[in-house]
Formats: structure tokens, C-alpha cells, sequence
């Protein structure tokens, strides 16, 4: 046993799949310890906000303020203000005034206002040009104002009573706030899902939740393909001819239409993720049925094998002693290969609309689903599918590495 | 892929096979392949039946009233009250619900023989026949083609990394495990997001062109090729990587076996050995296509629904939102018959290709 292990762990393969998947579980069980927020609270209203940190503009204001004059603040600031669309608009307009395209440099921001400022008159209209461009161009003028100004922002109170504005503050260009005397700041590293939801706290329960999909499905098909397969492959005779005769059946027969037709049958209420993963458990023993049928079969009338049925030792002991310890290791690989599919199973049933119920816990595939539906990766809003594409892609690539390298050690054949 | 993975030949390659023993007996080979292909028949129309008494009866065997349930989600659904009456009544008439089980299974089957699956729910006053009709042939000519092309080009990558090894085996092997664990839908949306969200070389969604109408004109059936591209490419991309992992492990377990030893000990031609081995390699992939062409249907059916494809995989999706009863079953049911017949093809092919099925098959 030692022995064994000492030979699994020395296969590259097998490390690193272990690795990838310890380093997931990690993950999965430390963070909610550190960040113990609900992952299905509703934080952002409004959806899809992108990855970053959120600053409390009204704490802002309140907190104290440092000047620093930094060289090129005004520069990015008029950068982030002129939009790429901004920039090409106003560079549309200058070519029709008459300017050659060529003396325009919409990359250098400064030049761009300059020569806008000097030539744009509202007024002016254009042969073909439509009264809403025209309209267009002013609303974008006036957006522009201010933009090269220096003067800082005045904040006012209102008053309940009478709704007159008193200046209570003044905010220079120069301002800065120190983001530690800021009392309410928010880290979203992955942004917000369509519901305004924190992607990341919600990835991590999903995550730990389609392992626990996977892991109950996994142990579910294993423990009934193995029962069956025992019994076909020792027992034989008429057992054999009937476990056999479903196993051939259940094989061609799609796994996935079964899910299909069961999910929808138990109904959106009842179906909770639980019940998803004994669903996924009951339609995909087949394979493992088959597999441990056939090496048993090979076993069965092996010397030790037989010797023990001489020394009139039960059945069961025969089995348990006699033969599991021959296909331990195959089965401990058909495991593997169950809890990776099972996650991909329910993954598949949810962007069908077919996973589990929506309101107590996310999965991967709910949340792929939901990434789906409201369009995430044509708005290119990439946080919200893309690293639960990564989660399911990287446990089920670790878990089939470690079958991998079991293989190779277990079947000297492969080894190149 | 989507679905519950068959678990791969490869994982219990050393499992010992019979297919080093190759014996040709020419003499009774037609004989044997009858006896094979009637096999084979006989397995194809139990499955069959199987298949559908397993679809008429998941949905009837859960607890609760089914048809009460159909009835509160039609009553639900629908605003019209006309349809909603004239739905009623026929899914009465067409499914017998107040006579015994037996009696509705054949109507059911009755109703399935003359193509007739009542009324769609979700898209009335359209019949199931006709939705399923209309997008059961963008499935079959997406996915077949795609699943082939798909399983010749892994298996050319696999036999070159096991007789080339080295390099090309070191990068081909992690890349092909990576894509072979990437589900169908995830590879579909990052084809998705690369080539038509950022770069716009192909439409993001739908079978043709939105502003277009079927016919036979040129500019449709270009907008149907470009529309086909990225669907097709996905699910190639999944079983290329799939296919090259196990026709590596195949192969290279040919590679080492004695025969190829012995053949070069008696100073036979190095490409005619390796033809040898690459077909012998080649026979369990056969096999592990039929095996795996569910598997693979039903991944390449959820990435349908990336690309809002109008196949049987968008179908299925909108009867599940419509609560659409009636077309899920008949969907199910179109589905696993395909799946039956592609598998009873390829093994039909199978035992035209090897020759130990008619051997084996004759004593």
C-alpha cells in the first residue's frame, strides 16, 4: 500500500492533477472562513458591474483630504473623460468643417480639445447632415465643457425645509482621499453577476457545491456499478445474463435524455441539488457496471480464488478479500472519472434550464445558465462566465490527470 | 462534452483483449456476418422498445399527478383561452389520461407510429411534429458530420503522437486532455467570444441570417455555411481531443505488443507493420465511437444552445422555458432513436471492417 502510493505520487501526471484539485479545495473551504458573506445576496443594483474595487463616493467626500500635485493628473483625466466614440465623433465633425483628416491626432487629447474649442460652433450645419447629428454633436460639446477647466466642485446641502442649496465643501482638482481612512470600500474581484450578486463569493459556493454534486453522483454510480458488476461478473449464469442484458441497454440508451426526462418530471420545486446529484448517480453507473464485470470475470477462476472457494469462505468474504483488492485501484479511477462527468452532467442539465432550483444554492451550471440568459458573453461581460468556465474546466482536467497518471501506474503499458 | 462521460476505452486498456489473435477463416464469413448483423438487429429493437417505455414512463412514474401538473402549468402559460380549451381537450383525447397505463402506452405508441405528438404547449397553435420536424435536420447535418470529422482528425493526431512521440507527444497529450475536459458549451462560448463577439469573422447566433427566408438562393446558403462554422467547429474541436487520447493509448499499446516485435524480427517493412498496428488500433475506436456517439450528441445539443443554433438542442431548451411537456418527450424520444441508429450504423460498419466478427461469429 505504502509502496503504491509512493509510485502514484511519483507520477508527474498524477502530482499535478492532485495540486490543481488540493489547491481548488483549498480554496473552496478557506475563503468562505475569511470572507463569510451570503454568495446569493443581492449586493449591486444593476447588472454585470465590472471587477474592481469600489470606493463609497458619499465616505470619499467625508474623509480627509491630501493634496498632491502629480504632473500629469489634468492629462488623465481629460483621457478618461474623451471616450474613444467621443474622439471620433469630434474628429468626424472637424474633417466636414474643412480640417484635413491628416492634421487631426485623436490619440493626443490636449490637441484634440484645442482644435475643437477653436472651431466648433454649434450653429453650424452641414449639407446631409441630420438635425438629430447636429443635435448630437451640441450634446457632446456640452459634455465636453468643463473638461479642461481647473476649478474644483463645490458640494451643498440642501435644506429640508426651505430647499436652499449652502455650500458645505469644496473638492479641489488636486484632492486625493487615502483609501484606508475611507470607511466603506469593496473589493469585487470578479465584478457583479446579473443580479448584482459578487461573482467571486458566489463562484466559491458554486464551486464547493458542484464538488458535492459531483462527489454524491460519483459515489452513488460507483457503489451500484460496482454491486452489479461483482454480482454479473462472480456470480454469472442467469445474474450475469440479466445485469448484463440492462447494462447493454442502459449503454446506447443516451444517460443524458434519462436526466433530461427525470429532471423535468420531479419538477422545479422538488428538485434541489441533492436530488440533481442522485439523479446524475442513478443514469451513470453503466460504464463501471461494465468495466468491473469484465475484470472480475477475468478473476474469478484465478488459483487464490479458487483456493478460497475450496476453503469453503463465503461469498462475500471472497469478494471482499479475494477480489476488491484486484480492481481497487480501477474502481478508485472510475470514481474519479463519475465525479468529473457528474459535475459536467449537471452543468449540461442547467444551461438547459433543468439544474437545480435557483433560490437557496448556486452551481457552476446555474451560474453558467444565468451568464446565458442575460447574454454575458455578447455584452462581453467576461466575469461572469468565464471564470466558472475555468473552475469547471480545471477540476475536471485535475481529476482526469490523476486518472491519467493512476493509469500509467497501474498499466506499466502506457508508460512511454 | 456536456453529458455523463462513458469512461474512455483507454482507462481499462489493459483489460486483455482478443484482438492480437487474428484469425481469418474465409469460408464462413458471409455466414458469420449475418449472424452478426442479426445480432446486432435483434439488440438495435430491444433498446428500442426499452428506449421507448423508458420515455413514456419517467415522467408518469413521479410522485404527484402528472396530468394535474400539465394542466396548472398550461393554465399558467397560456393567456388564450381558446387554445388553451382546444389544448386541453386533444392532450385528453391524445394521451387517454383517465384510462389504465397499459392502455395509454398504446396509445402513446400508436400516437408516436403515426408521427402524431399532439399539440405543442409553448409555441401554439404549431403541432410537435412540425417544431421538431423543422429543426431535427439542422442537428443531423451539424452534428454527424462534425462528430466525424472530429473522430478522423483525433485519430490521426493520436497515432502520429504515439509513433512520432517526443515533442509533438508532449504538447499534443496536456492540449488534448485540457480540450477533451473543456464541457461542449465551454468551448462553444470561447469560439463564441474570440471569433464573433471581439474579432467578427462569424455571427453570433442563429442558424441563418435573421433577415433572411429559407429558399434555395446563394445568399442563404452562404449565410447557413458561415452560420455553420463556429457550431461545427466546437464540437470537432471536443471530440478531436477526446479521440486523440484514447487512439494514442490504443496505439501505443499495438506498438509494444509481440506480433510487432516478431514482424520486425523477421525484417518485414516498417510502414506495412505500422499499417498493421494503426488498423488494429483503429478497430476499439470504432467501437468507442459507437459507444460515445450519445455522449457526444448530447454535449454538442447543449452547445447548440450557445450559438441559439435551431436545432433539437434550442428546441428542447425553449420547451424546457415553455414548460412545454409534449415536445420535451417527443424531443427525448427523436433524440434517443437517433442516437440508436447511429450507434446500430457504426456497428454494422464495424462488422464490415473487422474481420474476427465474422470469424468469431461463425464457430
Amino acid at each position: 500500500m505504502k509502496n503504491t502510493l509512493r509510485q502514484v505520487f511519483r507520477s508527474p501526471n498524477f502530482v499535478i492533477g492532485f495540486v490543481i484539485f488540493v489547491a481548488l479545495l483549498l480554496v473552496v473551504i478557506v475563503y468562505p472562513l475569511i470572507i463569510p458573506a451570503a454568495p446569493l445576496e443581492i449586493i449591486g443594483q444593476g447588472t454585470f458591474f465590472p471587477p474592481g474595487i469600489y470606493v463609497n463616493v458619499f465616505d470619499t467626500i467625508g474623509s480627509p483630504a491630501y493634496t498632491l500635485n502629480l504632473a500629469n493628473a489634468a492629462t488623465k483625466r481629460i483621457d478618461a473623460k474623451l471616450t474613444n466614440d467621443a474622439r471620433s465623433q469630434m474628429k468626424e465633425w472637424l474633417v466636414a468643417d474643412g480640417i484635413p483628416a491628416s492634421k487631426i491626432d485623436t490619440t493626443n487629447s490636449a490637441a484634440l480639445m484645442a482644435l475643437w474649442t477653436k472651431n466648433y460652433d454649434p450653429n453650424k450645419s452641414f449639407s446631409g447632415m441630420t438635425f438629430a447629428k447636429q443635435r448630437a454633436y451640441q450634446r457632446l460639446d456640452a459634455s465636453l465643457k468643463g473638461i479642461l477647466g481647473t476649478t474644483g466642485v463645490s458640494i451643498a446641502t440642501k435644506d429640508p425645509t426651505t430647499g436652499v442649496l449652502t455650500e458645505t465643501g469644496n473638492i479641489q482638482q488636486s484632492d486625493y482621499a487615502n483609501i484606508s481612512q475611507v470607511s466603506n470600500v469593496r473589493v469585487l474581484p470578479l465584478g457583479t453577476d446579473n443580479f448584482g450578486r459578487d461573482v467571486l463569493t458566489e463562484l466559491v459556493k458554486a464551486a464547493s457545491v458542484s464538488l458535492e454534486i459531483g462527489v454524491v453522483a460519483g459515489i452513488i454510480a460507483t457503489l451500484i456499478g460496482l454491486t452489479l458488476g461483482l454480482l454479473a461478473g462472480y456470480i454469472g449464469g442467469m445474474v450475469d445474463d440479466i445485469i448484463t442484458f440492462f447494462t447493454n441497454i442502459f449503454t446506447v440508451i443516451p444517460s443524458f435524455v434519462l436526466l433530461i426526462l427525470i429532471s423535468f418530471s420531479i419538477g422545479q420545486d422538488k428538485r434541489g441539488a441533492v436530488t440533481i446529484a442522485i439523479v446524475i448517480g442513478l443514469t451513470s453507473w453503466v460504464w463501471t457496471a461494465r468495466a468491473v464485470r469484465s475484470q472480475v470475470f477475468s478473476l474469478r477462476n484465478r488459483d487464490h480464488v479458487n483456493l478460497s472457494k475450496l476453503s469453503g469462505h463465503s461469498i462475500l468474504r471472497i469478494i471482499v478479500s479475494d477480489i476488491l483488492p484486484y480492481i481497487a485501484s480501477y474502481v478508485v479511477m472510475a470514481l474519479i472519472l463519475q465525479i468529473s462527468s457528474a459535475i459536467l452532467a449537471e452543468a449540461g442539465l442547467s444551461i438547459l434550464g433543468l439544474g437545480p432550483r435557483t433560490t437557496e444554492v448556486p452551481t457552476l451550471g446555474l451560474m453558467m445558465n444565468w451568464a446565458m440568459i442575460y447574454q454575458a458573453e455578447i455584452l462581453g461581460d467576461w466575469w461572469a462566465y468565464f471564470p466558472v468556465l475555468l473552475t469547471i474546466a480545471l477540476i475536471t482536467f485535475s481529476m482526469n490527470l490523476m486518472n491519467t497518471g493512476l493509469d500509467q501506474v497501474f498499466n506499466p503499458a502506457l508508460r512511454s | 462534452m456536456g453529458f455523463t462521460r462513458p469512461i474512455p476505452p483507454y482507462t481499462f486498456s489493459h483489460i486483455p483483449t482478443d484482438h492480437n489473435l487474428l484469425l481469418l477463416r474465409g469460408g464462413a464469413a458471409l455466414k458469420g456476418y449475418w449472424k452478426y448483423f442479426l445480432n446486432k438487429l435483434m439488440w438495435f429493437l430491444i433498446t428500442f422498445v426499452f428506449a421507448v417505455i423508458l420515455n413514456f414512463i419517467l415522467p408518469r412514474l413521479m410522485p404527484g399527478d402528472p396530468v394535474a401538473a400539465i394542466v396548472a402549468r398550461l393554465a399558467r402559460g397560456m393567456a388564450n383561452t381558446t387554445g388553451l380549451t382546444k389544448v386541453y381537450q386533444q392532450y385528453e383525447t391524445l394521451f387517454g389520461t383517465n384510462q389504465p397505463m397499459i392502455v395509454q402506452f398504446f396509445l402513446y405508441v400508436r400516437n408516436a407510429v403515426h408521427g402524431n405528438f399532439g399539440v405543442s404547449f409553448s409555441q401554439y397553435p404549431r403541432t410537435v411534429a412540425d417544431v421538431i420536424g423543422s429543426s431535427i435536420w439542422w442537428t443531423i447535418c451539424l452534428q454527424f458530420p462534425a462528430i466525424i470529422v472530429g473522430w478522423i482528425i483525433g485519430n490521426v493526431l493520436g497515432a502520429i503522437a504515439a509513433y512520432v512521440k517526443g515533442g509533438f507527444d508532449r504538447i499534443l497529450m496536456p492540449v488534448s486532455i485540457f480540450i477533451s475536459n473543456l464541457p461542449a458549451f465551454g468551448m462553444a462560448i470561447i469560439l463564441l467570444v474570440i471569433f464573433a463577439v471581439n474579432l467578427k469573422w462569424f455571427p453570433t447566433s442563429g442558424g441563418y441570417g435573421f433577415d433572411l427566408i429559407p429558399s434555395f438562393t446563394w445568399t442563404f446558403l452562404w449565410s447557413v455555411i458561415v452560420h455553420y462554422q463556429l457550431p461545427f467547429w466546437s464540437i470537432v474541436l471536443i471530440a478531436i481531443g477526446g479521440q486523440a487520447i484514447g487512439m494514442r493509448s490504443m496505439s501505443i499499446y499495438e506498438l509494444n505488443a509481440d506480433y510487432v516485435k516478431y514482424s520486425r524480427f523477421l525484417g518485414i517493412q516498417d510502414s506495412k507493420i505500422i499499417g498493421y498496428v494503426f488498423r488494429n488500433a483503429m478497430l476499439p475506436q470504432v467501437t468507442g465511437l459507437a459507444l460515445s456517439i450519445g455522449t457526444m450528441v448530447g454535449g454538442a445539443l447543449v452547445a447548440e444552445i450557445i450559438f441559439n443554433y435551431p436545432g433539437l438542442g434550442f428546441t428542447l431548451l425553449n420547451a424546457v422555458l415553455g414548460q412545454d411537456y409534449p415536445l420535451i418527450s417527443a424531443a427525448t424520444l427523436i433524440v434517443t432513436v437517433m442516437v440508436l441508429s447511429a450507434n446500430f450504423i457504426i456497428e454494422i460498419l464495424y462488422g464490415i471492417i473487422d474481420p474476427r466478427i465474422r470469424a468469431s461469429q461463425s464457430d
